[in-house]
């Protein structure tokens, strides 16, 4: 890790005025990322925050690092890219509910394969934003404010935290947007584990699904620490209504790619050029 | 004077026909000899049918001639599929195996098939693959020295056990010295030549991945596509060699971003796919321009649209590589020439999209791609892809990724380096980076992305100009072989040039305009249905001469002769 100890949170923010409405979550999650990066004392320099699209997909430019935004649903595969030849970097990528469940969900299931070494912060709040309130994939079946679903989009929700366990992610955890700090304390454990670290943050959007005001009394700390049996987080996982927080799930298995990558230089050409001497 | 001769083994999948005719070009090409092998498969892996096409002669091949010399059949299963594509004369030499089964009707009218015990004598030695005792036929009727054969058979199945080795060393020898085939044979051979050093066979798959290792590559990402996929497989050990990575993504969308990913993180890097994958790959094409974020497509072009015919060859993705972008999306298009080419233009196409920071795209095709040769081994060294890249400033001026100067190339920071943070956009952004959708904003970051693409001087590099005229034959891509061999073979193009263009996009008008001087006939020659690059011409120059298009679609390649016939018929 990084170590340069001093910087506080605020001291990470770039100064870049976010568009979100008064009231998203996504505010306590860029506290609560900044927030962890302080804890670390993560070097600027050294940090990207890689996204696709959508109000948290904006998040980058607040940030005073490097960063990446890039365009819908390949927020993963940049920072799988990214981190495959920058093994100095920390990593880490966010977005919303509908641009990784949704449109990058292939790539959801493939970098919990794969096991790059990068950090996922999911900011789910149930709903497309920035395209004004359409349902997404973990949209409850009956929310019917949406005038594209105007019945509901009667469709099973998304099980995002179960999807990563079955899919092979090491480190599953459930934050919310209400406890920054607990969420700050899960995203450094996120960073500093060994392996694709997934995060689903309650995040709520009080524009679209003013409901979800109602995730503060119902919101609450899983009854258990973390387990590394997968069986055993499953369990968990189908007994909870998707409102239990803290981290599910650890596992360390071994990171991709096994080497990083290093700077030969021509003399191993010669040798490629041989192959295809008659 | 060129001499060549056309050879062609059919053979179902499976029967090992490919991989005869690329020992038999290996072993022609250590005595000295030229060459092109071009297999042709069903979409079958085994079962199907499968046909290998060689043609020898004394100087570099890049083309096919329609008619075959020789054809030799393991057996005659599925041979109606390739009827179109192996053209018989009543002087073709036929071959089969006693086992091949019936002759196909329309063969036997044209020529006699003499009939091989192949398989027979393999079994003599607990063989089962006359394809071996055909090597060695062949190559005795080519009068390719007999341990030039064997080598090549020995190094293909190195990894084979010593039993096997001998057993396939034997068959090799017993078709060499079989006799039933008598002296009439003597007629097919080549000029002598010298043993050959210093000849490298390869495909232009292979070549255009080499191309690209020495200008720096570093990273790959892969989603398997045909005609593709062997770039993609041949970089996999290479780029380890060099410390590099190659990631197997999940789809074509992962590994365009995963591209881009990389080279966001300083790291020169490619993706290969063809059409149905370039389509996929279309939305972050705009990403890397408007990031400016340095990208490498290699597009092996197939027949399309959709599925289309995946395992042969077409040049119809023209209209997709120069306008699929959505936006104003200036970025680099190259087609190579011939399989040597897709050295120089993996090469160049790396350089450009460094130096550029754009998205650069390889339009290759099946032809070139999956083709084999023989060719000198190349001298040139390519130069490392160099990027424009920031330092700190000291006069404590804010770092501006997307500064606006002359020349529209605006220094590039990296991750790691300190003060100079930044978020790349595909959102249209202000000089720092910052999203912002103000006109002048707009106006001023797509004049500067145009403005670094089109006035970069792509040198001497646009095309290969052979011939001189007052007529000319203007084509790209992999099509330059067959005009060239066109206007040397027939006597009735001797008036007539041949512009082969490698620089697609941006187009290069000046060069095209001089080039074109004195010219007072044009015909553009490509392999589509619908006249891609002739309407593409058509809007970029005002050509005051007479100007042809023969545009005519795959999946037959297209080759001197027909370059010819229709110039002809033109001229009548």
């Amino acid at each position: 890790m990084n170590s340069r100890p001093g910087l506080k949170p605020k001291e990470y923010k770039s100064g870049v005025k976010p568009i979100w409405c008064p009231g998203c979550g996504h505010f306590s999650v860029l506290n609560a990322i900044t927030k962890a990066f302080s804890a670390l004392g993560l070097e600027k320099k050294n940090t990207v925050i890689v996204s696709g699209i959508g109000c948290s997909s904006r998040l980058p430019a607040y940030i005073d690092s490097y960063g990446f935004h890039g365009v819908h649903g390949r927020a993963l595969p940049v920072a799988t890219g990214l981190k495959v030849v920058r093994d100095d970097l920390t990593v880490i990528a966010v977005g919303g509910d509908g641009d990784g469940f949704s449109i990058g969900g292939n790539h959801f299931m493939h970098a919990c394969r794969r096991n790059v070494n990068i950090v996922y912060i999911a900011m789910d709040n149930e709903v497309y934003g920035m395209t004004k309130g359409q349902a997404s994939p973990t949209t409850p079946e009956l929310w019917d404010h949406s005038k594209l679903t105007p019945h509901g989009p009667q469709v099973r929700p998304f099980q995002p935290c179960a999807v990563a366990l079955s899919a092979g992610a090491g480190f599953i955890g459930r934050g919310y947007s209400g406890d920054p700090n607990g969420l700050a304390k899960m995203i450094s454990e996120a960073i500093e584990f060994k392996g694709f670290a997934f995060i689903q943050a309650l995040s709520q959007c009080i524009t679209f699904c003013p409901e979800q005001k109602e995730w503060k009394d119902i919101v609450r700390e899983f009854d258990q620490p973390f387990t590394d049996d997968s069986v055993e987080a499953a369990m968990r996982l189908h007994g909870d209504d998707g409102f239990s927080k803290g981290v599910i799930y650890r596992k360390e298995r071994p990171v991709w790619p096994p080497e990083p990558a290093t700077n030969v230089e021509n003399i191993a050409l010669d040798a490629v050029g041989a192959g295809f001497q008659l | 004077m060129q001499q060549t001769l056309t050879i062609a083994l059919v053979g179902s999948g499976g029967a090992g026909v490919a991989v005869t005719g690329e020992m038999l070009l290996r072993a022609a090409g250590k005595q000295g000899y030229f060459g092109l092998l071009r297999k042709a498969f069903g979409p079958q892996i085994r079962g199907g049918e499968s046909a290998a096409i060689l043609r020898i002669g004394n100087a570099p091949i890049g083309s096919f001639k329609p008619t075959v010399d020789v054809l030799l059949a393991l057996d005659w299963a599925n041979f109606s599929r390739f009827e179109d594509e192996i053209s018989i004369t009543a002087e073709t030499l036929v071959f089969a195996d006693v086992l091949a089964g019936d002759t196909p009707i329309g063969l036997s009218n044209a020529a006699t098939v003499v009939s091989l015990p192949f398989s027979s004598i393999a079994q003599t030695h607990q063989s089962d693959r006359p394809n071996m005792v055909a090597l060695g036929f062949l190559g005795r009727m080519l009068s390719i020295n007999c341990d030039f054969l064997e080598t090549a058979l020995l190094d293909r199945l190195i990894k084979k056990s010593e039993d096997i080795r001998l057993l396939a060393s034997n068959s090799l020898r017993s078709g060499y010295d079989y006799e039933g085939a008598n002296s009439s044979l003597k007629s097919l051979s080549l000029p002598e030549l010298a043993e050959a050093k210093d000849r490298w066979m390869l495909s232009g798959n292979q070549a255009v991945g080499y191309g690209a290792l020495q200008a720096g590559l570093k990273f790959v990402s892969a989603y398997p596509i045909t005609p593709a996929s062997d770039v993609l497989e041949w970089l996999a050990k290479p780029i380890e060699k060099v410390g590099g990575h190659l990631v197997q993504a999940e789809d074509e969308l992962a590994a365009v971003n995963m591209a881009i990913g990389a080279s966001y993180g300083g790291v020169p890097s490619l993706t290969a796919t063809s059409g149905p994958g370039l389509s996929l790959m279309s939305e972050a094409m705009g990403l890397a321009v408007a990031s400016e974020t340095p990208l490498v497509i290699v597009n092996v072009q197939r027949g399309g649209p959709s599925t289309g015919i995946p395992t042969k060859s077409e040049q119809s993705d023209l209209n997709l590589a120069i306008y699929g972008l959505h936006g104003d999306a200036p970025h680099v298009v190259l087609a190579p020439l011939d399989i040597a080419d897709c050295i120089t233009v993996g090469a160049s196409a790396m350089q450009i999209a460094e130096h550029l920071q754009t998205l650069v795209i390889i339009l290759s095709d099946q032809f070139i791609g999956q083709s084999l040769t023989v060719i000198d081994q190349p001298t040139t060294v390519y130069e490392k892809a160099q990027r424009v890249t920031a330092v700190v400033n000291e006069n404590a001026v804010a770092y501006q990724r997307y500064s606006l100067n002359e020349s529209g190339i605006s220094p590039m920071a990296f991750p790691g380096q300190e003060g100079m943070f930044y978020t790349a956009d595909g959102l249209e952004h202000n000089t720092t980076g910052i999203p912002s959708p103000k006109a002048s904003d707009h106006k001023s970051q797509l004049e500067k992305r145009r403005r670094k693409v089109e006035q970069y001087d792509f040198g001497e590099q646009w095309a290969r100009v052979t011939g001189e005229g007052d007529s000319a034959i203007l084509c790209w891509g992999s099509l330059a072989s067959a005009a060239e061999e066109a206007i040397i073979e027939f006597k009735s193009l001797t008036n007539t040039k041949v512009i082969a263009l490698r620089q697609l996009s941006p187009f290069p008008a000046e060069a095209m305009k001089e080039a074109l001087e004195g010219v007072n006939s044009l015909i553009i020659v490509e392999q589509n249905q619908s006249g891609q690059f002739f309407h593409y011409f058509k809007s970029q120059m005002d050509y005051p001469g007479e100007l042809v298009s023969f545009a005519t679609p795959g999946p037959l390649p297209i080759n001197a002769y027909d370059i010819a016939q229709f110039l002809e018929g033109v001229r009548a």
